[in-house]
């Protein structure tokens, strides 16, 4: 079975909020109706997203790290908000797993958001009902675009690569390794809720340096090196040629 | 949570309604079986039934208010076998129904016998959708309160105690709504319908403070660290992404500091129990003012207790919204 998902890597998000506009940009213009904005230039601006980047610091100061933090509908395996509609508006699909609402069926009773522990649905106050990321439903399988496009708005617009698209139930697939690879573990896991949706932790990098990778240590006697050794004013290689 | 008032005078409403039918009832069992007096048919559970039902209808109407598309409220039938929101809404107009005919029994004086128990007690219609009324009365506590129950992560509503709590609530208030009623209607039950509710009011008293005991005691299950995912002892927010409101800030935090909660605390263990007690004990000889004063504190009260419900729901979400910028 597929359940599509996206891996966020905390590692390179930089907070640029590119996810959050691209999101909105493209889910505001579909056929599905705009994610309505109420108040947008006056002094309290709210409106439907998606998507957001929060901000986190983490330790004490001067040991800290900013972590920014992409928040979006987790497409949980065993999804809590689908049993309590109602209406059968809020549904996982088999096929790919996305949880989507059926904005035709929506009555607006907010019953789903309160059964989200991840607070990921929003109720669109233009449209009254509920909203939430689709994975970009309407562009992942859109055959009129090229195959490179056929990602959901956030990754294509992510600068950093932070954000993978695919299947977590492939083995092989990039998202997959990734997890696996890269620590990837999930949001809030003590209420079972099996979110698809993976983030991987920030990693230290850090690159030793041995004094013979600089210096050849299988050739003591240097008998290659131009001798005298050119002055540094003096063009290089790179300078003389073209390789 | 934000306590939205729909839901309050729809849970409060009902309750009420749903109490003063099984009061209504239990008046016409104990009559059956000669341990009351017969009231007057016609007044007491005919109107009875009638201000049930502009109960459960002005219920039903404030619940429309919460909805976003209201004219799509009957598709909500549709989930039964998942939601306990869409068993409510089933269950909700078949109470009514039933209340409807069993006044309408009354009302009409249509009482031919259908059978007769071994005991020699004839069973007439109002009899049989009397029991049917009681089961979709409890039927109907149990959904709505398993509407707040069943969400485990609310751990202030994820307890039997808010299913008792709905039961008593409700009977309570529609008790002392029946006994109010029966003093001015059928003076003969207000002692038995007094005495009742003070027993329920009691039992609520109990109820209701334990679980005010237990959801003092709650340790939340999820914390930041389990929310982002990072095991550092010391996080804090920086920013939720957004200076202005969103759904997310409105919807689950009731924005009132710790006073305003404790003042509704209070107002409501004084409103729903402790005022209506001596009030209904010193109305068990009759005395309308008394009886209806006794209700109108204690459903103002469980407006407040209802409100204080909501507003105590700490939902994990609110994790992610803990600083603007």
């Amino acid at each position: 079975m597929t359940q599509l998902a996206l891996v966020i890597d905390l590692n390179v998000c930089v907070g640029c909020q590119a996810c959050v506009t691209s999101c909105k940009e493209w889910n505001t213009s579909g056929e599905a109706g705009p994610m309505g904005d109420q108040n947008p230039y006056g002094a309290d601006p709210t409106g439907t997203f998606f998507n957001r980047v929060q901000t986190f610091e983490v330790g004490e100061f001067p040991n800290t790290e900013t972590v920014h933090f992409p928040k979006s509908c987790l497409h949980c395996e065993d999804p809590p908000c689908v049993p309590v509609c109602p209406t059968g508006a809020s549904y996982k699909r088999k096929e790919d797993g996305i949880v989507l609402v059926d904005y035709d069926k929506c009555i607006g009773c907010k019953y789903c958001s309160w059964a989200c522990p991840y607070g990921a649905r929003e109720l669109d106050e233009q449209q009254r009902v509920m909203k939430k990321c689709t994975l970009c439903v309407d562009r992942i399988y859109d055959m009129t675009m090229a195959e490179a496009d056929r990602k959901p708005s956030c990754v294509k617009a992510c600068p950093t690569s932070a954000r993978l698209f695919g299947d977590v139930h492939d083995p092989e697939s990039a998202v997959s390794i990734a997890i696996r690879e890269s620590g990837g573990y999930a949001l809030m896991p003590e209420w079972g809720t099996h979110p698809a949706n993976h983030y991987l932790p920030r990693r230290k990098t850090r690159i030793k340096i041995h004094e013979d990778e600089l210096e050849r240590a299988d050739n003591p006697l240097k008998v290659d090196r131009q001798l005298p050794k050119p002055a540094m004013s003096e063009p290089t290689l790179d300078d003389v040629t073209t390789w | 949570m934000h306590p939205a008032f729909s839901v309050i005078f729809l849970t409060t409403l009902i309750g009420a309604a749903q109490g003063l039918f099984l009061a209504l009832f239990t008046a016409q069992s104990y009559a059956a079986f000669k341990l009351l007096p017969q009231p007057d048919a016609h007044a007491f559970y005919g109107q009875g039934s009638l201000l049930a039902l502009v109960l459960l209808v002005a219920g039903l109407a404030a619940s429309f208010f919460h909805l976003g598309h209201p004219e799509r409220a009957w598709r909500a039938a549709a989930k039964w076998r998942t939601s306990w929101l869409s068993r409510e809404v089933i269950v909700l107009p078949a109470f009514m129904g039933v209340v409807f005919l069993y006044g309408l029994a009354h009302w009409l004086d249509w009482h031919p016998v259908l059978m007769t128990l071994p005991g020699g007690l004839p069973v007439d219609p109002s009899a049989i959708l009397g029991v049917a009324g009681t089961v979709l009365a409890f039927a109907l506590f149990v959904c709505t309160a398993m509407i707040y129950a069943c969400l485990k992560f609310l751990a202030e509503w994820h307890s039997p105690l808010t299913v008792i709590n709905y039961i008593l609530l409700g009977g309570a208030s529609g008790f002392t709504l029946a006994a109010a009623f029966a003093a001015a209607t059928a003076p003969e039950l207000v002692g038995f319908l007094a005495g009742w509710a003070a027993i329920i009011t009691l039992l609520g008293l109990l109820s209701r403070g334990a679980s005010l005991i237990r959801n003092a005691r709650l340790k939340p299950k999820s914390t930041l660290q389990t929310a982002i995912g990072i095991k550092h002892p010391k996080i804090v927010q920086k920013t939720q992404g957004f200076m202005g409101g969103s759904f997310n800030t409105r919807e689950f935090f009731h924005g009132r500091p710790v006073a305003v909660l404790r003042g509704v605390k209070w107002f409501f263990i004084l409103g729903v129990f402790l005022v209506p007690l001596p009030l209904l004990l010193a109305g068990m000889q009759g005395g309308v003012a008394l009886l209806a004063g006794a209700f109108a504190m204690q459903y103002l009260g469980l407006l407040a207790e209802r409100w204080y419900f909501f507003a105590q729901a700490n939902h994990p979400q609110n994790l992610y919204y803990q600083s603007i910028a």
